[in-house]
């Protein structure tokens, strides 16, 4: 592994990106946009504002870099470049590095403009501070890109690399707890809770906002998090395969 | 001359068939070999195969004295797939700026491989915007970046207009002067002139492999696409 050659599939990345603004503004401007309406939809209970509003703030970037993720490498596999990166002289961590550093960054710069949006102008309140929740934004949409790398494997086309974010990510924002409190939900439903990253991802959140702190159980969460990141980014270099049919 | 790629009871399978089958083959250093045949024949997974990206089901595939695909030869093998791949939102300059990068190679080398293809690298002008045989052309200068010992190039020329076409055709002869080998396909018989070997294929196997006079010799044929029509119908003739 080359931190050169890692930076600059990074740069290319973010170069790509750079051309399309389009695709940037919309990243950066729509989280913040829609925490606003969701400010608004509960004008009347502020306090459901302050529950729900650091989780959706810190899981925005696990759904942006999802679809991003997703559609990028699917590009890079479909378009051949990925083929005729594997035949160069660089490692495949290199490729997954390179994707890593260019969607965090991203996800920075989303995760400032919704946290200063949702903190700053709309008067969100967390024990915690805006930093962390910052933070773990970011660890969020490194674990989105994971996944949307991993999942673009699995789809053909466009299409259908679209479809797998209703069906990968959907079922767990609606499981994780931000919508419902587990303990309301059917047994099984926690049991599969307990097994998806995003409740992991949302717990910690919630602790931070909650306790103003991560505490031994937030730092858990924060570590299975990491753990599920490094697991999809394995599988997913196992499905950047130097030798194809 | 030395054997650059030797091939030896090879056979690949693909959607449940048999793709390619080449009992032997060597490919000369510092030469120019054409493979040529018509679509679908299996060029591209020979050629795949070369490179070492295609799964085989059997044989002995060697690069420079390694087998195909080993880490060893990633520097050394330059391949262009028939598909331009290059990225089609980023500009010519950014495209081959990021792979010169990658092959570690100085930045300098991306104006003289521009310059060798001569595709337009207009500042701004997305890769996308380009027509087909330019960015092929592009995709043939990120293989040249590197300056590989070989490279597999999976039809360069389609699409270009004449004088293009014979422009690379002389800076592939150029290369190989230098002591490179190229092995270039085309489905079309016209471009067998200018390669100093030929390898015909068809159906998945090697019909010959010959130098063009010594093919125009054995046919009786002047013209080459008359040669491979005697070859195809000599061996139906044999299977009959």
């Amino acid at each position: 592994m080359s931190p050169r050659i890692t930076l600059a599939v990074a740069g290319r990345v973010l170069t790509q990106l750079h051309h399309d603004r389009r695709t940037v503004a919309l990243l950066v401007v729509v989280p913040a946009v829609l925490v606003t309406l969701l400010r608004y939809v509960f004008d009347g209970r502020p306090q459901v504002f302050d529950v729900i509003g650091p989780g959706l703030v810190g899981l925005f970037p696990l759904i942006s870099m999802f679809l991003v993720a997703s559609i990028t490498v699917l590009r890079e596999r479909t378009t051949g470049t990925l083929e005729r990166l594997l035949t160069m002289p660089l490692h495949k961590l290199d490729i997954l590095g390179g994707y890593g550093l260019a969607f965090a960054g991203l996800a920075a710069v989303q995760a400032a403009v919704v946290s200063v949006v949702a903190f700053g102008l709309l008067g969100l309140d967390a024990a915690g501070s805006p930093w962390a929740v910052g933070a773990l934004a970011i660890g969020n949409a490194l674990l989105g890109m994971a996944l949307g790398l991993l999942v673009s494997a699995f789809a053909a086309t466009e299409f259908q690399a679209v479809q797998f974010m209703p069906a990968f990510v959907l079922p767990q924002l609606l499981l994780c707890g931000l919508i419902v409190p587990r303990e309301q939900m059917a047994g099984a439903l926690r049991v599969a809770a307990d097994a998806l990253p995003m409740t992991y991802a949302y717990d910690s959140l919630q602790r931070v906002a909650s306790d103003g702190a991560l505490g031994s159980r937030g730092t858990l969460d924060v570590a299975v998090l990491a753990g599920a990141i490094l697991l999809a980014l394995a599988l997913g270099a196992v499905t950047l395969r130097r030798r194809t049919t | 001359m030395t054997e650059a790629i030797e091939i030896d009871d090879l056979r690949v399978r693909r959607g449940g068939h048999e793709a390619v089958r080449v009992p032997h083959l060597e490919v000369g250093a510092g030469a120019v070999t054409g493979l040529m045949g018509p679509s679908g024949c299996g060029k591209t997974t020979l050629m795949r195969t070369i490179v070492g990206v295609q799964r085989v089901a059997a044989g002995r595939v060697t690069v420079l004295g390694r087998p195909a695909g080993s880490a060893a030869l990633r520097a050394r093998v330059g391949y262009m797939t028939q598909a331009p791949s290059v990225y089609g939102d980023l500009t010519v300059r950014e495209n081959l700026r990021f792979y010169a990068r990658v092959l570690r190679v100085p930045v300098t080398k991306v104006d003289e491989v521009i310059d060798a293809v001569r595709v337009p690298a207009r500042a701004g002008q997305l890769v996308r915007d380009l027509s087909g045989g330019e960015r092929a052309r592009v995709s043939l200068a990120a293989v040249l970046l590197g300056e590989p010992e070989v490279l597999i190039l999976d039809e360069p020329t389609v699409g270009l207009d004449p004088l293009l076409r014979i422009e690379l055709w002389r800076l592939f002869a150029r290369l190989a002067e230098r002591g490179a080998t190229l092995l270039v396909s085309s489905h079309s018989m016209e471009e067998a002139r200018h390669c100093d070997r030929l390898l015909l294929m068809r159906d998945g196997e090697l019909l010959v492999a010959d130098t063009p006079g010594g093919l125009s010799r054995r046919t009786g044929q002047e013209n080459l696409e008359d040669a491979f029509v005697e070859i195809v119908s000599r061996r139906e003739e044999v299977a009959a």
